[in-house]
């Protein structure tokens, strides 16, 4: 099989050059860097999030799911966007978000646990590394006499952020808050207990930056979007965050399910875009899944687990407008096991060369703490402007 | 004294008031064993399998009638627009009915009845194992077509078999239609079956075929574990061997009339046509085509696999010692249960004895489950079967069968312990401090619940407090309430 490098790029060239001038002369200030990382947990399908239409293969493979991923934003002759995905077909146009596809993490079996703990760890196998990468990141920005502060927003901490730095979480709510007097009552009451004490010192400090944005529902990707912003904004702000996605994991009747996924996404990025402010152009945020799915969908109009996915690069930091791939095809010669997409980019080369260009860190320093197995140059065209 | 305590928080779900200072704790527990009532009343009175299979059943009916699931074509553009937004309205009616009131009261009932016999319980111990396995073989409500499901797999999968041998354990579990519909099982066909062969035609878009992932799942997560040695074409070969498992009384329509599948209700039933024929080879032995058995003897020897008593070795020491079990613990375990064929009672025998555990500090950070429960059983004055504790469990992220993966609940301190969760611990102590009753002496009550190891510095703020509703808030948050 020959693998012709192929990068499909595209966007129009007014709202192109729009969107140069203003990071351009913003650029003169240094800015505090943010990135948002967005797990999507249960493998999410990177052939429908962005579908290969213009690939031959792709019809027999998906059967039903063609007709309605034609009917998604064309970016090139190859790939479509889901048409669930409407602002991030405007931050594609202009030039704001990037798509790869084919990508994968190292992992190569199929088990969401393992393949999410390679992908939130960095390590070449699962339960290798202890500690996660958005962790290690934090550290080397302190190493680097960067500022940095890293928060997860939801339930606990995800893997990625586990590990020496201390990060916070938060998880939004509305209950009223205890009385000062009683907060400081409990913190001599955890006098003896360094990990209590050190946990509800930083829960406090975060409650005191979401003050009444905090009360936001379950299932208003809005609103989300709108505190993570606000909990990220100004030089008080976590310059790391991370924030889960759940429900991708889609086995049987997966295209009402992909579209309401989507739709939710997609709202999350636009309310923190919006919420982001004179603060997006110093933005990066990436979305990525532990391992792709099954090329063709199986017997329930689901896809089961993979290998293959896509990952988004977006925000005023990134140069958009761009697919990068390198595109294997997904004629059966070319599948994985004659199942899955052929990964042919690393996840964890393109998301530590980024972030390393984003946060000003050395490339090679960079990947051998962030993901140590990755090594090696990584051929594709610049992500962050 | 530290042993009673040791028994009590660790072993039990919680002291009941006073820690009693009993004459052989470790006997205690083992009586504990042999009391437990698998189907005690409380449970016993709630709906079975095949009511809310029922239910379940005639709702995807109506969801087959409207052309929103199953064989019959959607002609879209010969439907007039009134047509489908009538069509749409009475689907969303359906699904509204279902959803809101039947499958959820079934859910809501389930989960005070789990909260009534944990509270309640004089054999806590043996309460916990089954909490323990129930997050094992966990399912979730995440999925809503199984909400009516998910006490029932406890009560009538796990209850009956967490005192017998893990593979009887292992089968009941995995087969109960509540886990044959969360993994996809029901819809799990063989690319060769009668019915796939019949019905699958080069033009048909929707073909008929495998899903593996109840089959993965039990290697990975219910037997071997992820290192346990398989690989994708075990994963596969199981996966074809499971198919023929399904759920009576799911479909009424003509395909099940034409397979004659039983016609009960919520049984789990082996549909020969749905089966892929031939043998099967797992982890490196070869099955005979014998249908339904061929599954079964699958299963039982996966539940007697070396790896399989290792990982349950390690969740099981993980679960009562801490993070990092030492590994003369696991390795007592994992012979107990390679030496006795998983006998589960054996096992936990082997626990009790274990002198590890009667050494270390309570370091286990309780899940926010263990924190209620034991909220609850230490002031017993009051009737919180109402909606607080869901509520509670709710916003603390540990809702009674809803796990975010089939992985179950996570069991380390990190699951647990983020400065949010420990924010969200603090904001519901205050709030429970409002409403429990029984609360006059906390102080007393202090030194009743951790007569052993009640610090100085819990035992002063408690003292100092400005009311004793202050105090109460304090004890359920002091290092002492929050770990096990």
């Amino acid at each position: 099989m020959t693998l012709e490098r192929r990068t499909f790029l595209a966007g129009s060239g007014a709202a192109a050059s729009l969107a140069l001038i203003g990071p351009s002369l913003m650029a003169q200030i240094p800015g505090n860097k943010k990135l948002l990382f967005i797990i999507q947990r249960g493998a999410a399908d990177g052939l429908a999030q962005l579908a290969p239409v213009g690939d031959p293969a792709f019809a027999a493979l998906r059967q039903k799911f063609v007709e309605e991923a034609q009917q998604g934003s064309k970016l090139n002759d190859i790939f479509a966007l889901h048409p669930s995905l409407k602002k991030m077909a405007g931050l594609y146009k202009n030039r704001q978000a990037v798509f790869v596809h084919a990508t994968a993490s190292a992992y190569r079996d199929r088990s969401h646990f393992d393949g999410q703990n390679v992908l939130e760890t960095g390590g070449a196998r699962a339960y290798t590394l202890k500690s996660g990468w958005l962790n290690r990141l934090a550290d080397q920005l302190v190493a680097s006499k960067k500022p940095a502060s890293a928060l997860a927003i939801g339930d606990g901490l995800p893997m990625a952020l586990r590990g020496d730095f201390a990060a916070a979480s938060f998880k939004p709510n509305n209950r009223s808050a205890p009385k000062d007097d009683f907060i400081d009552r409990v913190n001599r009451l955890y006098g003896d207990d360094q990990i209590l004490a050190g946990n509800l010192q930083k829960a406090l400090q975060v409650n005191a930056m979401a003050g009444e944005s905090r009360a936001i529902g379950k299932r208003d990707a809005a609103g989300l979007g709108q505190l993570t912003a606000k909990l990220m904004r100004g030089q008080q702000g976590a310059n790391i965050a991370m924030i889960e996605s759940s429900g991708w994991d889609l086995h049987a009747q997966a295209q009402f399910r992909m579209r309401v996924q989507l739709d939710r996404l997609d709202t999350l990025v636009d309310a923190y875009r919006l919420g982001m402010s004179s603060e997006w152009k110093d933005t990066l945020i990436i979305i990525a899944t532990e391992f792709g799915r099954s090329a063709a969908i199986n017997g329930t109009l689901g896809t089961d687990h993979g290998t293959g996915g896509m990952m988004y690069m977006l925000g005023g930091a990134v140069k958009g407008g761009q697919v990068i791939t390198d595109w294997p095809g997904l004629k059966a010669a070319n599948l994985l096991d004659q199942r899955d997409l052929r990964p042919t980019l690393s996840q964890e080369a393109v998301i530590s060369d980024s972030v390393a260009a984003h946060f000003g860190l050395e490339p090679d320093k960079t990947r051998q703490n962030l993901f140590p197995h990755a090594m090696g140059r990584l051929n594709i065209p610049q992500i962050i402007a | 004294m530290i042993a009673a305590q040791i028994a009590a928080n660790r072993f039990g779900l919680g002291a009941v008031v006073r820690v009693k200072n009993g004459a052989d704790v470790k006997n205690d527990l083992k009586r504990q064993l042999r009391d437990f009532d698998p189907r005690p009343d409380v449970l016993a009175a709630l709906p079975n399998t095949e009511d809310v299979s029922r239910l379940t059943g005639e709702y995807l009916d109506g969801l087959r009638a409207q052309g929103v699931i199953g064989d019959m074509p959607v002609n879209d553009s010969a439907i007039t627009p009134q047509e489908k937004r009538k069509r749409a309205a009475e689907l969303q009616k359906h699904i509204r009915k279902f959803f809101g009131k039947s499958a959820r009261e079934f859910y809501l009932k389930a989960v005070n009845a789990r909260l009534e016999t944990a509270v309640e319980s004089k054999t806590d111990f043996a309460e916990r194992l089954v909490h323990f396995w129930a997050n094992h073989f966990a399912i979730s409500v995440d999925k809503p077509l199984i909400s009516g499901f998910a006490g029932l797999h406890e009560f009538e999968a796990i209850r009956p078999h967490v005192m017998g041998k893990f593979a009887d354990l292992l089968r009941s579990a995995v087969l109960h239609p509540g886990m044959l519909l969360y993994l996809d099982q029901v819809q799990s066909i063989g690319a060769q079956s009668r019915l796939a062969l019949a019905v699958n035609r080069p033009r048909r878009k929707r073909k008929l075929g495998l899903n593996e992932n109840l089959a993965r799942e039990i290697l990975e997560l219910h037997t071997l574990g992820v290192n346990g040695g398989y690989n994708q074409s075990d994963v596969t070969a199981f996966a074809n061997a499971l198919t023929g498992w399904t759920v009576s009384g799911l479909s009424r329509g003509a395909v099940a009339r034409a397979l004659n599948i039983d016609n009960s209700y919520g049984q789990p039933v082996f549909v020969n046509a749905l089966h892929q024929p031939g043998p099967a080879r797992v982890m490196g032995k070869a099955y005979a085509a014998k249908s339904r058995q061929q599954s079964i003897d699958i299963l039982d020897d996966l539940a007697r696999h070396p790896a399989t008593a290792n990982h349950i070795a390690q969740k099981l020491a993980q679960h009562f010692y801490g993070d990092n079990p030492p590994d003369t613990l696991v390795k007592r375990l994992r012979d107990d249960f390679a030496n006795n064929d998983g006998d589960l009672q054996s096992l936990y025998a082997v626990l009790i004895d274990s002198p590890e555990l009667w050494q270390a500090p309570a370091s286990k950070f309780k899940t926010p489950w263990e924190w209620t429960i034991s909220i609850m059983r230490a002031f017993p004055d009051n009737q919180l079967t109402g909606r607080l504790p869901a509520n509670l469990l709710r916003s603390m992220n540990h809702i009674p069968w809803r796990p975010g993966s089939p992985a179950g609940y996570g069991d380390k301190d990190a699951d647990w312990i983020s400065p949010d969760a420990l924010y969200k611990r603090v904001q519901y102590a205050n709030l429970l401090a409002v409403r429990l009753k029984g609360t006059d002496d906390i102080q007393d009550i202090a030194e009743k619940l951790f007569p052993a190891t009640l610090s100085n510095t819990t035992r002063v703020e408690i003292a100092r407090a400005a009311s004793p509703r202050q105090a109460l808030a304090l004890l359920l948050v002091s290092p002492e309430f929050l770990r096990r």
